[in-house]
């Protein structure tokens, strides 16, 4: 026990003699958490959206007064051809040219059917869509108020039968997107800091050859790894305290369910990934090859973890492979107990995979850790 | 000079070469990050699970739920019987949507002729839950057209005709391929750079390289010139795989674009030496790079989130990227068939980036070793 204590002073006093990791450890992912929360929006607005009006009637001029009412839309300008405004698309000026051909009104009202052309820059397919679809529901109450105006006009018959279809949104009614990526970009920075830390640290001291009088010492393997894991799992804890006051400060995030959760999961998760990065640490001969490993792992990690895009939409084997994925558990765990207060045994099944995988990757880094070269 | 230079370059080339795992991570990288976009990072949904609430249990609504699970999108995975199940389902992460029949649907629907049907969705995920929405009005819409049949005089009605232009399919492919070959160089050059001059320093064998015969500069470019090409490779990798599997074009001057990859990459290697010169060991290297390149690469550039719909401050910021003029550049020339008065403007840019930070480096490494 004595000799545990001792290498874990050993390890916070190395850690806090190095002036430059310091803020590494601890500004700089809160900054991150700060930026990427703000930054990390799917959110489609500002719009740039040039009009083409070749109609120039009330009608037309009505449609144009709804757009501009539309906070989602930036109205950049009125070409005067269809192909001036092509012309703004391609030049990547507006992202979506709306054309009001000649004689809308005239064959609204006469043959029932009046025509309005959308031209959309594609290139990235969702903000495309979205965009146009906010549009499509404006041109739609536009329709709805001219056929409106023409009841008023002439008394139909019976109306067809109809179903309403309200919608709420639980747990995030406005839809404010910092609430759904603050937590899980917070359980991500804290994964990746600690697993790159323990990654670069046994491989550290053997390349600066501090580790041969480590292993000239009595201690004993468990210990070893124990004296490194214990540090750093503090170091993820402290980050994580900071961060979630940080999300509360400036987001006003909710917390619907136990912190108590939050931190033993944390707790159980960083233990798990302490022993991923002790293994590559050990398995590694150069800081560089920790590194990339970490590196590679940690790209697939947060890419298939659900924190950018759902998991429910990945193909089933894909969504397989997020099963050994500590991040995956983590920004789930975050938002269902933050967001949603899910109890313990709603989130019992994460739990239970991320003890399995801590017993695993810790087995994995006490066996190959070689203490005698 | 130049022989020795050569030969320099070889003898990193080797190094690098000659250990077989930063060899796979160098190549395996793009590889994989483009299979993951490809095939696992898409914000659309399928199979989306639904709790169906029906407290009318008639005809109609059995109807109208075979209607709702029958296009394979919503998949129907309970039923309950209040909203407080409904809720419990929605906390232990099994559906993303209830939808909520009431009682006397049957009725209410060929009775008063109007009929309510409930939609809840579990927001925190907002896109998603808006999607999700839609998409189940437009399919309860369809149904009530069904229902109604063709009776009823035409409406008056306004359509859309709608154009997606360089991408019709809507395919994400046409977005990632370009945002990865960014990221990959920008990984590539300068953290890979930065580590490999930070290495020098921390071990002290920096030292023994300056007081060689070898002029600092060759040193510096010849530490760079390997990962230079390695990266370069990548980004030809990154291109073919995704004309091959996901059929992203290059519709513009493949020359013109291959040059614009060359300057975009001096760029990184650029940044990766200026961020060497100034961490004094791999750890604070790797930070510094991790935190201020690739974290800004893939938020800011406009690649994952769209830059119009981030604060100004961050709109401000997202201009010092170099990734994201070459993302413009990239999707101006292999999706627009655009030529170079189209990207003069980025390629200044990045240009004037360029120098700047080789100004930058050549200062700090002139004041660190002299």
């Amino acid at each position: 026990m004595q000799r545990l204590l001792y290498i874990i002073q050993k390890e916070f006093i190395q850690i806090f003699r190095n002036k430059a990791m310091l803020p590494m450890m601890t500004v700089v992912p809160i900054v991150q958490l700060i930026i990427l929360s703000y930054a990390a929006s799917n959110e489609v607005k500002d719009v740039r959206l040039a009009i083409v009006n070749e109609d120039h009637t009330a009608s037309a001029r009505l449609l144009i007064q709804k757009i501009e009412a539309a906070d989602r839309f930036i109205l950049v300008d009125f070409p005067a051809s269809v192909a001036q405004g092509d012309e703004m698309l391609q030049t990547g000026e507006v992202d979506i040219v709306l054309t009001i051909p000649s004689q809308f009104e005239e064959h609204f009202y006469r043959d029932k059917k009046g025509n309005i052309q959308l031209l959309v820059n594609a290139i990235n397919g969702q903000q495309a869509s979205v965009g146009a679809a906010y549009l499509n529901i404006i041109i739609q109450s536009f329709n709805q108020e001219l056929r409106s105006d023409l009841k008023m006009v002439s008394k139909g018959g019976l109306s067809p039968a109809l179903i309403n279809t309200p919608s709420s949104n639980w747990y995030n009614p406005d839809l404010n997107f910092k609430y759904f990526m603050a937590p899980g970009i917070l359980g991500e920075l804290v994964t990746i800091l600690v697993m790159l830390l323990t990654a670069m640290n046994v491989v550290r001291e053997r390349e600066i050859g501090t580790i041969e009088q480590i292993n000239v010492t009595p201690i004993k393997k468990w210990q070893f790894i124990l004296g490194k894991l214990i540090p750093f799992l503090g170091i993820g804890l402290v980050l994580m305290t900071v961060g979630l006051t940080a999300a509360k400060l400036l987001f006003d995030i909710p917390m619907q369910g136990s912190l108590w959760i939050i931190f033993a999961y944390c707790v159980v998760n960083l233990s798990a990934v302490l022993g991923l990065g002790l293994f590559i640490s050990n398995l590694s001969d150069t800081q560089q090859q920790a590194l990339f490993t970490t590196f590679f792992f940690v790209i697939i990690f947060i890419l298939m973890s659900g924190l950018f895009t759902p998991i429910e939409s990945m193909p089933k084997w894909a969504q397989y492979l997020t099963i050994p994925n500590p991040i995956a558990h983590f920004v789930s765990v975050m938002r269902s107990v933050l967001l949603k207060g899910s109890n313990f045994w709603d989130v019992i099944y994460h739990f239970r995979v991320t003890v399995v995988l801590a017993v695993l990757f810790n087995t994995l880094a006490v066996l190959s850790y070689r203490k005698v070269e | 000079m130049i022989k020795i230079f050569i030969a320099f370059v070889r003898k990193e080339l080797y190094h690098i070469l000659r250990d077989p795992r930063t060899l796979a991570i160098l190549f395996g990288m793009p590889v994989a990050l483009v299979l993951i976009f490809g095939y696992t990072v898409t914000n659309e949904f399928k199979d989306a699970s639904v709790a169906i609430l029906n407290e009318a249990n008639d005809e109609l609504s059995y109807q109208l739920i075979e209607h709702l699970t029958a296009s394979g999108n919503l998949k129907l995975v309970t039923t309950v019987n209040t909203t407080a199940e409904l809720e419990q389902a929605f906390r232990a992460n099994e559906v993303k949507m209830g939808i909520v029949i009431p009682a006397g649907f049957e009725d209410d629907f060929f009775g008063q002729r109007k009929a309510d049907v409930q939609l809840i969705a579990d927001a925190t995920e907002p896109n998603y839950a808006t999607t999700l929405t839609s998409y189940a009005q437009q399919m309860i819409a369809t149904f009530q057209q069904n229902k109604n049949g063709s009776s009823g005089a035409r409406p008056y009605l306004v359509s859309t005709e709608t154009r997606m232009f360089y991408n019709p399919q809507l395919e994400g492919a046409y977005n990632f391929v370009p945002g990865t070959v960014a990221l990959i160089l920008m990984l590539i050059c300068a953290m890979m750079t930065s580590l490999t001059i930070a290495k020098e320093k921390e071990t002290g064998t920096m030292d023994l390289l300056l007081v060689s015969p070898l002029p600092p500069i060759i040193i510096i470019l010849g530490k760079v010139t390997p990962y230079a090409v390695l990266s370069f490779i990548d980004a030809i990798i990154i291109l073919f795989l995704g004309y091959y599997l996901f059929d992203v074009p290059v519709r513009g001057s493949l020359v013109l674009l291959l040059a614009l990859v060359l300057l975009y990459l001096l760029v990184a290697l650029a940044l990766g030496v200026l961020i060497s010169t100034k961490a004094p060991t791999q750890q604070v290297a790797m930070m510094t790079s991790m935190f201020t390149l690739l974290m800004p690469t893939m938020l800011l550039s406009g690649f994952l989130f769209p830059i119009a719909s981030m604060p100004h401050l961050l709109q401000y910021i997202s201009r010092i990227i170099p990734a994201k003029y070459f993302i413009q550049i990239e999707q101006a020339i292999m999706l627009k068939a655009a030529g170079w008065d189209a990207v003069a403007f980025p390629t200044l840019i990045l240009f004037i980036m360029l120098i700047v930070l080789l100004t930058g480096a050549w200062r700090n490494f002139q004041v660190v070793y002299k």
